[in-house]
């Protein structure tokens, strides 16, 4: 019931729109339905469903806005929060920066919606854990992890005749495995939009085998290391950064993209010029929205070309003040690869340590994007092309722009996923030069 | 949908005000909504035996059901301008169950008879889907049922009965402050939180609760386009579980040094003036010398490093290995506890958990599986003595009762073991802060908490904070910019050598406890007073790009 088609969200839609008496309106109707199970020590430990249905108006007068919703879809609920917000928008503080709303615009269709997803059920979530929990047992580990999968849909409607739909499904999976004695430890994180690439079996021997590999691990001296960081660990370090490009934090000097001086690093070689980054909706192995809110279409976008800071995101009132084009935040982020495989980048390495992922990353200084965190599940030591060992975790304190000036070699593009927010991103694995480690970890 | 937004939503970048992660399901409403009192109890009451009813019809061996109404308004500006007035209301009901021995959830937000009815059955169906891999059927500490009764955070004035207009007037009043004294920008905000929780149980307890929580916070900035270097400091206030009183300081409420911070009540304007001060000191601050350092830690800072370092690696959850695959597991393992003389501090260091505290986040009547509310040590002269329990934890603990720690962010999500406060206690005899200062020979003073990071297993922690003050043979010298400080948990703690008496102990705290997938924020505060640790390593974080 939460998921609408497009047809029925768009006759909900006008049926709240004709009840505006407001100089502008815009409308948001949106459903979500899912579920998930946890599990841990190789049994499942919680499990949800949900479905959720929300419509939200907001009126404006002038430069007054206010905002209403309501769960309940039928003619009297319309009535009432078309009305509601406007009373709210008439008592709203007037927002200097309020941009009018946009007219109507064509959008093309995002592939983000798989029917096998959309049908997935308790059971069929319940069999991908118990294969998971299988292969944990197997290699006589405990296993710990989720599975979530969720539908939803999204269609706003304006005053000035706007209308855009668009559904998407996705299901995430992540998976821990340790040993008994505590000792080794190693993880799989897994993001597709189709539950048929989905195999939890798979991801699960993946964690496995790092789990066994990671045991008994030798303590190595802090200090500047060259690293392969895995893509699942590049991912989480790089999230950080993508979340930074947005011109106004910039130009108001309080920014990493902020240009001593004054202004933005629009245009300056910030990174190595191995390092390309942009979006692209339309990819078939990450698709993504096609439109934003503010009723923009969203197109492929370079962002870093070369090392060059290429564009940076505007929003309509900062670029209107700067005299520029407004330019949408993007919906997902890829990062340009190289050829070779994770293997072949250790075979290229004469001593540097193998980051399987990293943890707990937070930002210790925003003007040079400093982060600190932890490397965890599965860091090795390599030495003359070969693993040696596994090494004890470290803590470091490095920032991705420096990290990205320090690129020696960026392997095949994968699909990744943030294990922060589990957005999917395509990033490949990374070899860094003089990565800071600045302390030793006991944790496992 | 939360994660298809997440890049635009984030767009309001790194530099400006973060706010916490809250409620999941809060939908925009007429603050004139927050004055109403929700439904009727005994209609309630009503409801939840529907659920109950229909969960056992279908076969749970236990069913609870939270019945909830969620309240936030936040009132959001920066410099001269009102940035956002958010007003949500969330509804709706959570129905638990066990099954087959497994637990089984569902939520709905349409809260009439049949949909609570059906939401039961498909959290049975959960439940039982699940039960072909549960290893050991749920164990739950026996519960009393408590009947019908009810609890209220003991506030003063209820935020929601306060104008949106005084509350902008209020914040544009900080802003205006700091504009004057130089900031470039200035974000402040105030948060308000009621959660109305109805729970009930087949234990035979319908439990009416009214939870309120305030936060007041800003963060002033100052560039200097010219090096192109900026610094921020944020507000010294701390969320709390009070009403809008929380605002109406005296001078009781200050406390006086480097910098006056604040007891009970807060003044938002006049640490705002304190704070676009020291912001200039920082711009102009000597960066640190990496090196061993002693650390004077005031409360408002050392909250963060009690809330990670020993509250988090209390938690049974994590030491049993059900938070493996997200926040991790624990290096307090079961057989540390067993032993009695695994030494987590020095003497002189006790922690207590307390779900009691009047004004702290945690207080609560009773948790969120309707068990009462109580407090007990954690950490007792220093040894290792307990850990954070709910119902079907207690007996792997040796406790034929639960200590009360279940909670859920709101209706959609099923409870779980959160952390109650933690609290360091304050040492027994009398010591002020500025004796404390005297004895250091070389040390940081550090106010206000910073940037955090933590591992898995809660060994190895670095900590940022607001000020440092560097302190040379007794005597506060100057600021200090660029200074985090890396330590492991258990050699921090047992380099503990002096924590100021009662009269310095103040709570601090975070609305954002983050746990679980999916996940959950939990509100908690930490007491402590001013507490000294020797030798602790500090590194220098400026870099160049």
């Amino acid at each position: 019931m939460a998921i609408l088609k497009k047809e029925e969200a768009k006759a909900v839609l006008e049926k709240v729109l004709a009840w505006s008496k407001a100089d502008e309106c815009e409308i948001t109707l949106r459903g979500e339905e899912g579920g998930n199970i946890r599990y841990a020590r190789n049994a499942v430990s919680t499990a949800g469903d949900i479905d959720n249905i929300t419509l939200s108006v907001t009126s404006t007068f002038g430069r007054k806005s206010g905002t209403a919703t309501i769960n309940e879809l039928n003619d009297d609920a319309y009535k009432r929060v078309v009305q509601r917000a406007e009373e709210l928008a008439k008592l709203a503080p007037e927002n200097p920066e309020y941009m009018p709303l946009r007219g109507p615009e064509t959008f093309k269709e995002s592939k983000m919606y798989v029917p096998a997803t959309a049908a997935m059920t308790p059971d069929s979530r319940a069999e991908a854990v118990a294969k998971s929990i299988g292969v944990a047992k197997e290699a006589n580990l405990e296993a710990a992890g989720f599975i979530e999968n969720s539908t939803d849909f999204i269609a706003i409607m304006n005053s000035k005749g706007l209308f855009a739909y668009e559904t998407d499904t996705s299901v995430v999976f992540t998976i821990t495995t340790r040993n008994s004695a505590g000792t080794g430890s190693g993880f799989a994180a897994r993001g597709y939009n189709d539950v048929s690439k989905l195999d939890t079996l798979e991801a699960t021997r993946i964690a496995a085998q790092k789990a066994n590999s990671s045991a008994s691990a030798k303590a190595i001296e802090p200090g500047k290391y060259t690293v392969i960081l895995e893509p699942v660990a590049a991912t989480y370090m790089l999230e950080n950064m993508f979340r930074g490009l947005d011109a106004r934090n910039a130009d108001e000097g309080r920014s990493f993209m902020s240009k001593p001086g004054g202004g933005n690093r629009l245009g300056e070689q910030l990174m190595d010029e191995k390092v390309s980054i942009y979006s692209d909706p339309f990819h078939p192995d990450l698709p993504a929205s096609t439109w934003n809110r503010e009723g923009f279409p969203l197109e492929k976008t370079m962002w870093i070309d070369k090392g060059v800071v290429k564009n940076l995101a505007y929003s309509q009132y900062w670029a209107k003040k700067q005299g520029v084009n407004p330019m949408p935040m993007p919906s997902n982020i890829i990062m340009d690869g190289g050829t070779a495989s994770l293997d072949e980048l250790i075979k290229s390495t004469e001593k540097g340590i193998l980051v399987s992922r990293l943890w707990y990353i937070r930002l210790v200084d925003a003007q040079t994007l400093l982060l600190t965190g932890l490397t965890r599940d599965g860091t090795f030591y390599i030495e003359n092309g070969e693993i040696k060992h596994p090494i004890k975790n470290f803590r470091f304190n490095e920032s991705p722009v420096i990290m990205l000036n320090n690129v020696e070699a960026l392997g095949k593009v994968e699909r990744s996923v943030s294990i922060e927010s589990y957005r999917s991103y395509l990033i490949p694995p990374m070899k860094i030069k003089d990565f800071t480690f600045t302390s030793l970890s006991d944790a496992v | 949908m939360k994660r298809k937004d997440f890049i635009q939503l984030s767009a309001m970048g790194l530099g400006a005000l973060v706010l916490p992660n809250l409620t999941a399901f809060g939908n925009p409403v007429d603050p004139s909504r927050f004055l109403n009192d929700g439904i009727d109890v005994k209609l309630k009451k009503q409801l939840a035996d529907v659920a109950l009813n229909a969960a056992r019809a279908k076969g749970a061996t236990y069913a609870d059901v939270r019945i909830g109404r969620y309240l936030n308004q936040f009132v959001v500006t920066r410099e001269t301008r009102v940035q956002n007035v958010a007003n949500a209301e969330s509804f709706g009901v959570g129905i638990r169950v066990i099954a087959n021995g497994c637990w089984g959830f569902a939520a709905t937000n349409n809260v009439t008879k049949e949909a609570i009815a059906k939401a039961a059955e498909r959290a049975v169906a959960v439940a039982k889907a699940n039960s072909r891999v549960v290893a050991a059927p749920v164990q739950l500490a026996p519960q009393e049922g408590y009947g019908q009764v009810s609890w209220k955070t003991p506030i003063q004035q209820n935020a929601f009965t306060i104008p949106v207009k005084d509350k902008v007037d209020l914040l544009l009043s900080v802003n205006d402050i700091a504009l004057k004294g130089g900031a470039n920008f200035v974000n402040s905000a105030i948060l308000a939180i009621n959660e109305q929780k109805y729970f009930a149980s087949t234990d035979g307890s319908y439990i009416d609760q009214d939870i309120h929580r305030l936060f007041p916070t800003f963060t002033v900035t100052k560039t200097d386009r010219n090096t192109g270097k900026f610094e921020t400091r944020k507000s010294l206030s701390s969320p709390v579980g009070m009403g809008y009183e929380y605002l109406t300081p005296t001078a009781d409420n200050k406390v006086g040094g480097v910098v006056t911070r604040y007891k009970d009540r807060y003044d938002m304007l006049e640490d705002v003036k304190n704070a676009t001060a020291d912001v200039d000191q920082k711009l102009k601050a000597k960066s640190v010398e990496p090196g061993k350092y002693d650390l004077i830690l005031d409360p408002s800072h050392l909250w963060l490093t009690i809330h990670e370092s020993v509250a988090h690696p209390t938690e049974l959850d994590r030491v049993l290995g059900y938070e493996a695959n997200y926040a991790g597991t624990s290096f307090l393992t079961l057989d540390k506890w067993k032993s009695g003389n695994f030494h987590f501090g020095s003497k002189i260091v006790n922690v207590v958990a307390d779900k009691l505290q009047p004004g702290s986040l945690g207080a609560v009547g009773y948790d969120d599986e309707g068990v009462k509310c109580g407090q007990w040590d954690l950490i007792k002269d220093g040894v290792l003595v307990n850990y954070q329990a709910i119902r079907d934890q207690a007996h792997i603990i040796g406790l034929n009762k639960s200590q009360g720690c279940c909670y859920a962010q709101s209706w959609a999500d099923v409870q779980f073991q959160r952390m109650p406060n933690v609290s360091l206690q304050p040492g027994k005899d009398k010591l002020s802060v500025d004796d404390m200062i005297k004895n250091v020979e070389k040390g940081i003073y550090i106010i206000g908490d910073g940037s955090f990071s933590i591992d898995q297993q809660r060994y190895n922690f670095q900590f940022g904070g607001q000020t440092f003050y560097e302190i040379k043979n007794g005597q506060i010298v100057g600021m200090l910019k660029d200074v985090a400080y890396q330590a492991n948990t258990q050699e921090f703690w047992n380099s503990c050598t002096a924590i100021a008496d009662k009269s310095d102990y103040r709570l601090g705290g975070a609305f954002n406890d983050g746990k679980g997938q999916p996940g959950q924020s939990n509100a908690v505060s930490h007491g402590s007073s001013t507490t000294r640790f020797n030798g602790v390593n500090v590194i220098n974080t400026a870099r160049k790009i």
